[in-house]
């Protein structure tokens, strides 16, 4: 052999042994440098995760009454994988299941198409993204239709699929709960709904570890305490192959039933206030208003009662309302768009999410205001018919005086605005008046956030309005960002408007007002301040807990409508404790004095005193402040916030009606109604209890699972019958059930 | 390495007479056949077979349970394969060098025949390869495998011959090799087969560097294929094997992922989620959950990758690589250019072959339809494959006895 092959042969050995080095490289580096990433490829491959959902706690009233149950509902679920492993696709079983659910074919088939597949279904490919497709686990049973389980008539034909289940494959009727409503609409508002997550929401940190296509609560106690009530799903892992077969069951962990939610509503008290507002609001609906010749329209109202010793909430009624169980078990696109444009906004919850001037009820805050300022509780005061503050009159509410000297008390029975308008243009010249001083102490701006006002209250409901105070400062910080066009581009740009809008029309002078004075706090702002006009806003709940605050000696509670957390079984609970929010900066004399004032509104004399008329006082003495607020345009918001009894409060009551006329005529008899029936006058059964409260402490769950209002003994178990299962591991079962059905198929490929 | 003794004269003293030579002597005698046959290979080979076994048995036992047959089916097969691959190997080894010169023509002529057969409508497509042609009684031929070994002969018998004082081959004799293998190269490339295109491009220049070739050609040779590769390939290849090229540029690439690059990832998956021991022989989640199109033919390796890990996957690299080895020692030690040549071929096929199969599940090398010598599942490739073996330990008896 020459030299020459010799050294080619060498040349082979070298390019052999570095094809060997290359490939166990390779090899050690895909096994070992990047071995994790690839076990978790294999992992995800081979693992498909079946959740089993957890029961929903219920949502209880105080006495143990639901509110919100779950009902058995007879579900019709496609396992898309099992029937598209059938025969043309599975088409023969989608059309027999067709005829059986009376859905066309071609629509079941796009409800169970996973979002976001390719329709191959001729040019151009459409992607499943419809509202329709199936935004949960592939693997997972989609459920097509659900029937009342109570219902036979309805349940008979579906039956049919589970009694020849080998002419459905991959079709079940099983049993599942759904959301009911045992009270109807009753406190919707408050409840809220639930609705699916979607697939962008479930990507999210605040929804790790539930699945796209879960329900969750999406507005009212649904929402705020959807942690406690969804209890912790279970799951089933499944070992699958290439065909998504299943090939072994790696384990189960069974769901762990949700807290029941025990609610600080009472039914009772809920259904009067419901009754009272919507009552009121008719009545006054057929007043007729003589300012602007027709009718009042009444859109909206709320009414509120809460216990002021520990801020419970024991109704919170909002009109208009819905019917929560249009969103079970999904809103169809139609219904929800008739419920965003109902006029008065059904949707919205008027006592936390509607902002509105509290017009006189307002006063007390503006009476502690005026003491804190250094004027004398005992003092005397001038009501005219009218005052000039700056270069403004202001009138008493149609005109009426009170005389040359009134008292506090006199004041607020009466409702006189012109001795406030006084104590605020007092308080606002010593503040400099239109100059900004820097030392301006706003006596008025800061009594009222020491009320609640300007800030949340922080109750558990979801999108709470925090409301407006205005001060000093905010009407610069104010002017700055709107004057112009604003840091973001967010601003109005009033300027603007005062350079384009027809010169001298009425919108170019207050732009252009604005544009130079915006930033100047007026007489006239603070002036109504006093009398809760013009830059004030509140909630409804908002003004509640502040005569909640004043009727227990000062203490602003923070309004809960949880009473408590009840575990499915009732061996373990938690309470809601009271959460204080803030003191009033207010001496007890003072707020003596008010409460005491207050007392006169309902009695002959007082502003309220028609709607009180043969309500028995001297039995349950009622302190309450009217509120008459003006609406630029519109008939004015009408108000009564009180409580009761007024020697002893325990209870706070508001009832507010926009566009409604006089806070006397409208809100004072709804708030009259809801006392009577609470109080059991004028016919009505006592709602509370023995010394007029309601009961204390969490209902009882007993051990056949039904529960029982609180304080009520425990009975011995039954030893008769043997336990029945209960729903869970039903659940589970019936997924046994589909694991074998998806085995059987697939052995038979 | 024994090398006969020439310092003492081989002619008896005394008259030698005819003596009976029990069997046992005959089979351990310095000239006997077995004692010239290199053992590490045939080791080797057998050890890459018997693993072979255990990963076609791993790779396929689930779809034959769930099909209701036979789970060690293809297990079986493979050992019959092998039994018979063993009986032409033997032959392979055992026939005369001269005898191999008059065969070569015929074997060449043969397998073109059949490759033409495999255009024709007598040939069929299995799993997406136009390249088999079904026999009766169950039994399938793919005759590109026999095609790959007799371009090695028939290329050493062209340049193998003994000219006076010349050892360079002329450059009429690389053309006429060039023609030789032009036929069944083309033939080949109709299939459309580029794997095996490629195999023989690789034996081509693998047997001309050991001719001695002229540098030049060989590096015209290479120019040319690139040339081929970049220019002509994008026109003449079909999307499909276009797209696995890219698929090996752009791992990343989902639409890719998709469709061809769903075999690669899989294979990485299975591959890199071995870890150093493996997940042990019929526990691998994608193995056994049949993720890996085609595992026991062309992806076999994945099976060892995933259930038998650094360790395993390593152990059938080296093990190739011992193959690879003995079959250069044996080039180097041939003492004709005929079976220099033959050894250089082979070597030249296996090695191209592994390294493109092996390195295709880690995804390094495009996806082809080459299986991994001896190991993978497949009677044409087996049968190929033992008889190119036999044909070294010819080369190598040959080297012995002169």
């Amino acid at each position: 052999m020459s030299d020459r092959s010799a050294l080619r042969i060498v040349v082979l050995r070298v390019l052999v042994v570095s094809i060997l080095l290359t490939l166990l490289g390779r090899l050690g580096y895909l096994q070992v440098a990047e071995g994790d990433h690839f076990r978790k490829s294999a992992f995800a491959n081979r693992v498909r995760e079946i959740i089993t959902p957890a029961a929903r706690g219920q949502i209880l009233d105080d006495r143990g009454l639901p509110l919100v149950s779950n009902r058995t509902d007879l579900v019709v679920s496609v396992t898309r994988s099992i029937v598209r492993s059938q025969k043309n696709k599975g088409a023969d079983v989608l059309q027999r299941l067709a005829r059986v659910v009376g859905i066309p074919a071609d629509q079941i088939a796009l409800l169970i198409t996973p979002c976001g597949e390719k329709i191959k279904k001729g040019p151009p490919a459409v992607i499943a993204r419809s509202p329709n497709c199936w935004n949960g686990s592939p693997l997972q049973p989609v459920p097509i239709k659900s029937y009342r389980a109570d219902d036979p008539a309805q349940v008979r034909p579906v039956l049919a699929i589970e009694e020849h289940a080998e002419d459905f494959p991959g079709i079940s009727a099983q049993y599942a709960a759904v959301r009911e409503y045992p009270q109807g609409s009753l406190a919707a508002h408050v409840l809220g709904y639930l609705g699916p997550l979607s697939k962008e929401e479930a990507a999210q940190a605040k929804y790790k570890g539930r699945p796209s296509g879960s329900v969750i609560g999406r507005s009212g106690v649904e929402a705020v305490y959807d942690d406690q009530l969804r209890g912790v799903n279970g799951v089933q892992r499944l070992q699958v192959d290439l065909n998504s077969t299943v090939t072994a069951n790696l384990g189960t962990v069974s769901p762990i039933a949700g807290d029941n939610l025990v609610m600080s509503i009472d039914v009772g008290v809920q259904k009067a206030a419901e009754d009272a507002l919507a009552a009121g609001m008719a009545a006054a609906r057929k007043r007729f208003d003589k300012n602007r010749g027709k009718s009042f329209p009444a859109p909206k109202g709320t009414a509120i009662v809460v216990d002021v010793t520990n801020g419970q909430v024991v109704a919170m009624a909002s009109n208009p309302s819905y019917d929560p169980s249009l969103f079970v078990p999904r809103i169809t696109t139609h219904n929800y768009d008739v419920l965003t444009h109902t006029p008065g906004d059904p949707l919205i919850n008027n006592a936390t999410q509607g902002l509105f001037s509290p017009g006189s009820t307002f006063k007390i805050v503006s009476t502690a205001a005026a003491v804190a300022a250094g004027k004398s509780i005992n003092g005397f005061y001038p009501c005219p018919p009218s005052l000039k503050v700056g270069n403004r009159v202001f009138h008493n509410f149609e005109g009426e005086g009170g005389g040359p000297s009134i008292d506090f008390r006199t004041t607020l029975i009466k409702s006189c605005d012109t001795v406030y308008y006084r104590l605020a243009y007092d308080e606002w010249l010593h503040d400099g008046g239109t100059v900004n001083r820097t030392d301006a102490r706003e006596v008025f701006p800061k009594m009222a956030r020491h009320w609640g006002f300007g800030t949340p209250t922080g109750v558990d409901l979801p999108d709470e309005r925090r409301g407006l105070i205005t001060d000093r400062g905010y009407k610069v910080r104010y002017w700055k960002a709107n004057k112009g066009p604003g840091p973001e581009g967010k601003g109005i740009n009033y300027c603007q408007g005062a350079k384009t809008r027809p010169k001298g029309s009425y919108l170019q002078q207050l732009d252009q007002e604005f544009c130079t004075d915006g930033y100047r706090y007026n007489a006239g702002d603070a002036a109504l301040f006093a009398i809760g006009q013009g830059d004030v806003l509140v909630t409804p709940l908002q003004l509640t807990m502040a005569y909640a605050a004043l009727a227990n000696g000062g203490t602003v509670l923070e309004p809960r409508l949880s009473k408590g957390l009840l575990s499915a079984d009732g061996k373990s609970y938690s309470v809601q404790k009271p959460v204080i929010k803030g003191k009033l900066p207010v001496s007890p004399g003072v707020l003596d004095y008010i409460r005491s004032a207050l007392t006169g509104v309902p009695q002959p004399g007082g502003t309220a005193q028609s709607a009180f008329a043969g309500f028995p006082l001297g039995q349950v003495p009622i302190a309450g402040k009217t509120g008459t607020a003006d609406v630029l345009g519109k008939a004015p918001t009408s108000w009564f916030a009180s409580f009761a009894p007024a020697n002893k409060p325990r209870y706070a009551v508001l009832a507010m009606v926009t566009e409604a006329g006089t806070g006397g005529t409208t809100a004072a008899p709804i708030v009259r109604r809801i006392y009577d029936a609470m109080y059991g006058f004028r016919g009505h059964k006592p709602l509370l209890g023995p010394g007029g409260v309601l009961p204390s402490g969490l209902p009882v769950v007993r051990p056949d699972g039904n529960i029982g209002p609180p304080g009520t003994r425990v009975p011995r178990p039954p030893k008769l019958r043997p336990e029945i299962e209960s729903t869970p591991s039903g659940q589970t079962q019936a997924l046994g059930q589909l694991w074998l059905d998806s085995r059987r198929s697939g052995m038979a490929q | 390495m024994t090398t006969p003794d020439w310092s003492t004269p081989r002619v008896s003293p005394v008259p030698l007479r005819p003596r009976e030579v029990s069997l046992r002597e005959r089979a351990l005698d310095r000239t006997s056949p077995l004692r010239q046959l290199d053992w590490i290979l045939l080791l080797a080979v057998a050890a890459l077979i018997a693993v072979g076994g255990l990963l076609v048995w791993s790779a396929t036992r689930q779809r034959e349970i769930s099909l209701g047959l036979d789970p060690q089916a293809f297990l079986k097969k493979h050992i019959i394969n092998a039994v018979i691959g063993l009986f032409l190997g033997t032959a392979a080894a055992l026939v005369d060098y001269r005898a191999l010169r008059a065969y070569a023509p015929i074997v060449y002529v043969a397998s073109c025949v059949g490759l033409l057969a495999v255009l024709s409508p007598l040939g069929s497509t299995i799993n997406g390869a136009h390249s088999w042609i079904i026999l009766p009684a169950g039994f399938q031929i793919q005759p590109s495998e026999f095609a790959k070994l007799a371009v090695v002969v028939g290329m050493a018998m062209l340049l193998g011959e003994k000219r006076d004082g010349e050892s360079k081959p002329r450059h009429s004799d690389i053309l006429s090799v060039l023609g030789l293998c032009l036929i069944p190269m083309i033939l080949v490339m109709r299939q459309p087969d580029f794997g095996t295109t490629m195999v023989f491009i690789f034996v081509i220049l693998g047997v001309l560097a050991v001719a001695e070739a002229p540098a030049r050609w060989i590096a015209g040779l290479l120019l040319a294929g690139v040339v081929l590769g970049v220019g002509v390939a994008p026109h003449v290849l079909k999307d499909y094997q276009l797209a696995r090229f890219k698929v090996v540029a752009n791992p990343a690439d989902k639409e890719l992922a998709k469709g061809v690059g769903f075999n690669v990832n899989q294979a990485l998956i299975a591959n890199g989620s071995g870890g150093l021991w493996g997940k042990g022989l019929f526990n691998g989640s994608q193995t056994q959950g049949r993720f890996i199109p085609e595992q026991q033919t062309d992806f076999v390796f994945t099976v060892a990758g995933e259930e038998l890990g650094l360790v395993g996957g390593g152990g059938i690299i080296l093990v190739l690589g011992l193959v690879l080895w003995r079959g250069l020692r044996i080039a180097t030690e041939a003492t004709d250019p005929f079976g220099r040549l033959v050894a250089a071929g082979v070597v030249s096929w296996f090695g191209f072959q592994s390294f493109v199969n092996i390195g295709m599940t880690l995804g390094i090398m495009p996806v082809t339809g080459l299986p991994l010598p001896f190991v993978s599942y497949g009677g044409s490739a087996m049968f190929a494959n033992l008889m190119a073996v036999g044909l070294l330990q010819n080369v190598r008896m040959r080297s012995r006895e002169l």
